[in-house]
C-alpha cells in the first residue's frame, strides 16, 4: 500500500533506518530484528526515497550475519558505526545522524537485545531537537517538508498526523511485514564500518542484569453466555481507569494539561 | 534426370542441415560450460537409445512399434540413399536394401498418421500434424526413385513429368527430414535428443551392461564459495548448456502433461510447455507458436523470452510466471515419463534458486517457513528443545549416551506434528518388539534440509545439510531407519556430495528386512480392502516400490492397487514445498488421489510417508482411513514368549511361524 505514497513533491527523500542485532525469541539466535525490519520496509516501499541503513554497535561474527539480513531486503551497504560493547551508542548516532541530515528516521519500537528500553528514539530527538511520532503504521504522504502519517494505537485504531521534517519515527509491529530477505544480495551487500569514539555507558556499567523469571500469569475468567462477549473480553486492552482525552485543545492547554499529570506521577518535581 | 537432380537434392538437403547443425549448436552453447566426456558419451549414446529410451517408448506398445518402424526404416533408409542415389553407388543389392527400410519406413509412418488423424490432447498440434505427411512423402518417394536402381522398372520408366513429381515428393520429404532436423522442424527431437542422451547432465542415470539399474535424483548441488556470483538461473543462458540441449530435445509428446498432478489439478504448470518456454527463450521470441495445452488458465501469446532476458519478471510477464515454477511438487512422474530423459525437476529448482536466493521472492508462506528453518531449525518455528516431547515416556535411548547402536532412528520433523507422533510411536514399539538396538539423535537432530532445498534455498539447506552430518560424524551405527522419505532421499542420495554417505533405509524396506528374518510375528489381517499409495519420494526417487508391497503381504493383506500405482503413482501433493507455496488450481491434489483411492473400493489406504499422512488425511469425509504401513505391523504384532527371546530365534522357525500367521484366515 506504501507504493502509492504520493512523493511528487519530495524528490530525494533522504530516509536513515537505524538498525539492532535481534534476538529470536525462541532459539535466541541473531538475526534481524523484528520491528527494525518493518522499518527497514516502510523506508523501501517510499517512493523515490534515498534510504540509508544505520548501526552503532560492536561487531562479532553473530552480529554480521543479522546484520546481513537487512541487506537482503535489496539494499546496498550498511554504515556501520563501531562501539565498544559497553559504550552508549546514542552520542555516536547523533554525531551520525547530524552528519547525513536526514529528513526522516525510522527505527524499531525497542531492541531485542540489550537494555531494549526503547529510549534511543526519544533521547535522539531530544539531542537533535526533531519531533518523534511513535507507534508509525503507514507513511501516507511527503510533501514540502511535512509528512501526513498513520499513527498505530491500541486495538486497531489509527491516528492521522501531520509531522513537520525532520523527525524521527518508530515503527511497531502494527506496521506491514518485512519483505524476506535474499541470501544472495546479503552476501554481497557491504558492511562500510566507520569508527567513532565511544562513550562509555557508565550507568549502566553498575547495573547488575540477569535474566528475567517467569512468573505465572492470572488466567482472566470471563462468565458471559455469548461469544461476542469473550471475544470482546478477550481483545480488550487493561483500562486504565483513571486519564483524560483531550480534543479541540489549544497547545497551551494540552502542554498543561501534560505538564499537571508529569507533576501528579512524580516525573517532574 | 533424376540421376542428375536426385544428387544434388540430397547434397544441398545435406549442406543446409549441417548449417543448421552449427546454428542449433550454437544456441546451446549460450548456456553455461558443463563438462562433458565428449567421445565416451556419443560412445554411450547408442545403448542409451536403444535401452534406457526404448524401455519408456515400450511402456505404449503401439507407439514403441510405430517409432522403431519409422525411425529405423528411416536412419536406414537415410544412410542407404545417401550411397546409392547420393553417390550414385549402382548396387542392386543397396537398392533392395533401400526398398525394405523405405517400405518398413512407410508402414511406420501410416501408423504414425492414424494416430495424428484424432490425436489425443496431450500431444502438440501444430508442425507436428505434417509430420506424418513428410514421413509418408520421403518413404513413398525414396520407394519409388529407387525402383528403377533395383532393376524393377528400367531406368527411362515414365516421362520426364513423373520425374518432376517425384524429384518434388523427394524433396519434400528431405525437407522435413534433413532440413527441419536442425532447423527447428518437428525432427529436431532426432537430433538434439541423440546429443542430449550422449550429454546427459546425469550420465548416471542411464544403466550399464553389468545390470545396474541406473538412477540419479538427488538434485547437484549450487556452488556457494563465490560471493560474486548469481546464484540459480535468472535467465535462459544461466542453465547450462547440456541443459538447454536437453530442452531442444522434447518431442512434445505430452507424457508428462498427462501425468503432472498440478496440471491436473489446474495449477498454472504444465511441463511440456514449460520446456517449450525454455526453448522459446534459448532462440528469443513469444510463445505465440507453440500448438499444445497451455498452462491452465494462462493464455498462450502473452510470454516472451530471450536468451539475455529474465525467465521470471519482477513485475509484469516474461517467459513464465513464477506461479508456474511454483506449482511443481517435484513428485518427479514427468522426469519418469519422459522418453526424451528431461530433467524437468532440475529446471525448476534451478529457476527457483534464484527466486528465492536473489529476488527473496518464496511466495506465500514460503518466507516465513525459510526464516524459521534458519532460527530454530525446523519449518514449524518450534522450540529445538522440546523434539523429543513426544517421547517423555518413552524413554528413548539417545546417540548422546549410547554413543554407538546398529541403527540410528531419524525421527524428521513429523515429531511436532500429533498425527506423525502415532506412526513414530508404532514404529519405536515394532523395532523395540524386534529387539533392535536403536537410538535417536533427539534434540541434536535437525530438518534434514528437504524444504529448504525445494524452495530453492540451497544456503540454507547446506547449512542444515553440513551440521547434521558434523552431527551424525560423531557417532557409529550402521544403519539409518526414518520413516520419512524425503528425509530418507536427502540423507541417502544428496549429503554424499556435502561429505555425508551413510546406509539408509526407508522404516518399510527396514521392517520388510525385520520380517524376512523372522524377528516379528503378526496377526493375520482381519480388515477390509486396502490400497496403498507409493510416496514420491521413496518410489520414483528411490525405486523402492517392493518392500511396502511385501511388509503388507506378510501382514496378509492383498493389496488392491489403484490405477495408477508403482512409478505412475499420483502424487499426494505435498512434495516439493507446495503445500507452502500453495499455488490456487481448480481442485487439489490430495482430493484426486483420494479419487483415486475410492475407485479401487479400499477402506483403508496404506500409506509410508508423514507428507502423505498429513495430505490425505485432509481431504474430507466420507473418505478411507489411512494408516501408515508401522501402524499397521504395530497394530498386528504378537508379542508373546519367543518374541522377547528374539535373538535367540533362527532364522528358519522364524520364516515358519511367519507364513503359519499367514496362513491363518
Amino acid at each position: 500500500m506504501q507504493h502509492d505514497a504520493k512523493s511528487s513533491s519530495h524528490a530525494g527523500l533522504n530516509v536513515a533506518v537505524l538498525v539492532t542485532v535481534g534476538r529470536h525469541p525462541v532459539t535466541a539466535r541473531a538475526r534481524r530484528a523484528d520491528q527494525d525490519a518493518r522499518a527497514v520496509e516502510m523506508a523501501l516501499s517510499l517512493n523515490d526515497a534515498a534510504v540509508r541503513l544505520v548501526h552503532a554497535g560492536g561487531n562479532g561474527d553473530d552480529n554480521e550475519e543479522a546484520l546481513r539480513g537487512y541487506l537482503g531486503m535489496g539494499i546496498g551497504e550498511i554504515n556501520l558505526i563501531k562501539q565498544a560493547s559497553s559504550a552508549d551508542v546514542v552520542p555516536a548516532l547523533v554525531t551520525s545522524l547530524r552528519d547525513m541530515a536526514p529528513q526522516l528516521v525510522l527505527t524499531g519500537t525497542r531492541a531485542e537485545t540489550g537494555e531494549g528500553s526503547g529510549l534511543v528514539p526519544y533521547l535522539l530527538a531530544e539531542a537533535l531537537g526533531w519531533p518523534v511520532i511513535s507507534g508509525l503504521a503507514q507513511v501516507e504522504s511527503i510533501e514540502q517538508g511535512v509528512a501526513t502519517v498513520l499513527q498505530a494505537l491500541p486495538r486497531g485504531k489509527r491516528r492521522r498526523l501531520r509531522v513537520r521534517l525532520p523527525a524521527i519515527a518508530t515503527v511497531d509491529s502494527s506496521a506491514p511485514a518485512a519483505r524476506q530477505s535474499a541470501f544472495g544480495p546479503a552476501r554481497r551487500g557491504e558492511l562500510a564500518a566507520r569508527a567513532c569514539a565511544s562513550v562509555p555507558d557508565e550507568l549502566q556499567e553498575q547495573w547488575h542484569v540477569q535474566p528475567a523469571r517467569k512468573r505465572p500469569k492470572r488466567l482472566k475468567i470471563v462468565k458471559s453466555a455469548s461469544a461476542r462477549d469473550r471475544f470482546k473480553a478477550a481483545a480488550a486492552k487493561a483500562d486504565s481507569g483513571s486519564g483524560q482525552l483531550l480534543s479541540d485543545v489549544s497547545p497551551e492547554q494540552g502542554a498543561e494539561a501534560i505538564f499537571n499529570l508529569l507533576k501528579e506521577e512524580g516525573v517532574l518535581r | 534426370m533424376l540421376d542428375t537432380l536426385l544428387p544434388i537434392l540430397f547434397f544441398s538437403a545435406l549442406a543446409l542441415a549441417a548449417i543448421g547443425a552449427v546454428r542449433r549448436v550454437r544456441l546451446w552453447r549460450q548456456g553455461r560450460p558443463s563438462p562433458v566426456p565428449l567421445m565416451r558419451g556419443l560412445a554411450a549414446m547408442p545403448r542409451r537409445y536403444l535401452v534406457d529410451l526404448h524401455h519408456v517408448v515400450a511402456r505404449d506398445k503401439r507407439m514403441s512399434n510405430t517409432h522403431v518402424a519409422t525411425a529405423g526404416g528411416f536412419v536406414l533408409a537415410a544412410l542407404l540413399a545417401i550411397v546409392v542415389h547420393g553417390f550414385g553407388l549402382d548396387s542392386a543389392v543397396l537398392a533392395w536394401a533401400l526398398l525394405a527400410a523405405t517400405t518398413c519406413m512407410f508402414v511406420g509412418s501410416l501408423f504414425v498418421a492414424k494416430r495424428r488423424r484424432n490425436p489425443p490432447p496431450r500431444l502438440s498440434k501444430g508442425p507436428w500434424m505434417r509430420l506424418p505427411k513428410s514421413l509418408i512423402a520421403f518413404s513413398l518417394g525414396v520407394f519409388l526413385v529407387t525402383l528403377p536402381t533395383a532393376g524393377i522398372l528400367p531406368e527411362d520408366a515414365g516421362s520426364w513429368v513423373l520425374a518432376l513429381v517425384l524429384t518434388g515428393v523427394v524433396a519434400w520429404g528431405l525437407g522435413e527430414l534433413f532440413f527441419g532436423m536442425t532447423w527447428g522442424g518437428p525432427m529436431k527431437h532426432a537430433f538434439a535428443g541423440a546429443l542430449h542422451l550422449a550429454f546427459h547432465r546425469r550420465p548416471e542415470r542411464f544403466s550399464d551392461k553389468q545390470g545396474g539399474e541406473g538412477r540419479s535424483t538427488g538434485l547437484k548441488a549450487l556452488r556457494l564459495e563465490d560471493p560474486k556470483a548469481k546464484l540459480g538461473v535468472e535467465k535462459p543462458a544461466d542453465f547450462t548448456w547440456n541443459q538447454l540441449l536437453g530442452f531442444d530435445a522434447c518431442v512434445q509428446c505430452g507424457r508428462c502433461e498427462a501425468m503432472c498432478p498440478a496440471f491436473a489439478a489446474g495449477q498454472p504448470l504444465n511441463p511440456k510447455k514449460l520446456i517449450q518456454d525454455m526453448v522459446v527463450g534459448m532462440a528469443g521470441g513469444s510463445d505465440a507458436r507453440y500448438a499444445g495445452s497451455p498452462y491452465p488458465g494462462k493464455p498462450v501469446g502473452e510470454h516472451a523470452g530471450e536468451p539475455h532476458g529474465p525467465i521470471v519478471a519482477r513485475q509484469g510477464t516474461a517467459l513464465v510466471d513464477a506461479e508456474t515454477l511454483w506449482s511443481c511438487t517435484t513428485c518427479r512422474a514427468c522426469v519418469e515419463e519422459c522418453p526424451m530423459m528431461i530433467e524437468h525437476v532440475d529446471a525448476i529448482v534451478d529457476m527457483r534458486r534464484f527466486l528465492t536466493l536473489e529476488h527473496g521472492n518464496t511466495p506465500n508462506k514460503g518466507a516465513e517457513v525459510l526464516d524459521n528453518l534458519i532460527a530454530t531449525d525446523n519449518p514449524g518455528g518450534f522450540d529445538p528443545g522440546s523434539r523429543m516431547h513426544w517421547a517423555a515416556d518413552l524413554n528413548l535411548p539417545l546417540m548422546a549416551d549410547k554413543r554407538d547402536a546398529e541403527v540410528l532412528l531419524w525421527l524428521g520433523d513429523g515429531v511436532f506434528d500429533m498425527r506423525n507422533q502415532r506412526t513414530l510411536r508404532a514404529l519405536v514399539s515394532v523395532l523395540r518388539a524386534a529387539q533392535v538396538d536403536f537410538a535417536v539423535l533427539g534434540n541434536e537432530e535437525r530438518d534434514s534440509g528437504d524444504v529448504a532445498r525445494r524452495l530453492g534455498d540451497e544456503a540454507t539447506f547446506q547449512t542444515l545439510a553440513k551440521r547434521n552430518i558434523a552431527t551424525l560424524g560423531q557417532y557409529r551405527f550402521a544403519r539409518i531407519v526414518t520413516c520419512d522419505p524425503h528425509s530418507f532421499h536427502v540423507l541417502k542420495n544428496e549429503y554424499g556430495e556435502l561429505g555425508g554417505n551413510y546406509e539408509v533405509f526407508h522404516h518399510s524396506t527396514y521392517l520388510n528386512d525385520l520380517l524376512e528374518n523372522g524377528k516379528l510375528s503378526l496377526k493375520a489381517w482381519k480388515g477390509g480392502l486396502v490400497t496403498y499409495h507409493d510416496p514420491c519420494y521413496l518410489g520414483r526417487y528411490n525405486g523402492e516400490y517392493e518392500a511396502p508391497r511385501s511388509v503388507l503381504k506378510a501382514l496378509g493383506i492383498e493389496v488392491e492397487e489403484m490405477a495408477r500405482s508403482g512409478y505412475r503413482s499420483r502424487c499426494c501433493g505435498g512434495g516439493g514445498g507446495a503445500p507452502i507455496t500453495d499455488i490456487p488450481g481448480k481442485q487439489r491434489i490430495p482430493d484426486m488421489r483420494m479419487n483415486d483411492v475410492r475407485e479401487t473400493g479400499a477402506e483403508l489406504v496404506a500409506v509410508g510417508c508423514p507428507q502423505c499422512t498429513a495430505m490425505l488425511e485432509g481431504v474430507v469425509a466420507p473418505r478411507a482411513e489411512i494408516k501408515d504401513i508401522a501402524e499397521l505391523v504395530a497394530d498386528a504384532l504378537v508379542i508373546d514368549a519367543t518374541a522377547e527371546q528374539g535373538t535367540s530365534q533362527d532364522e528358519a522357525t522364524g520364516k515358519a511361524r511367519r507364513t503359519a500367521e499367514e496362513m491363518t484366515p
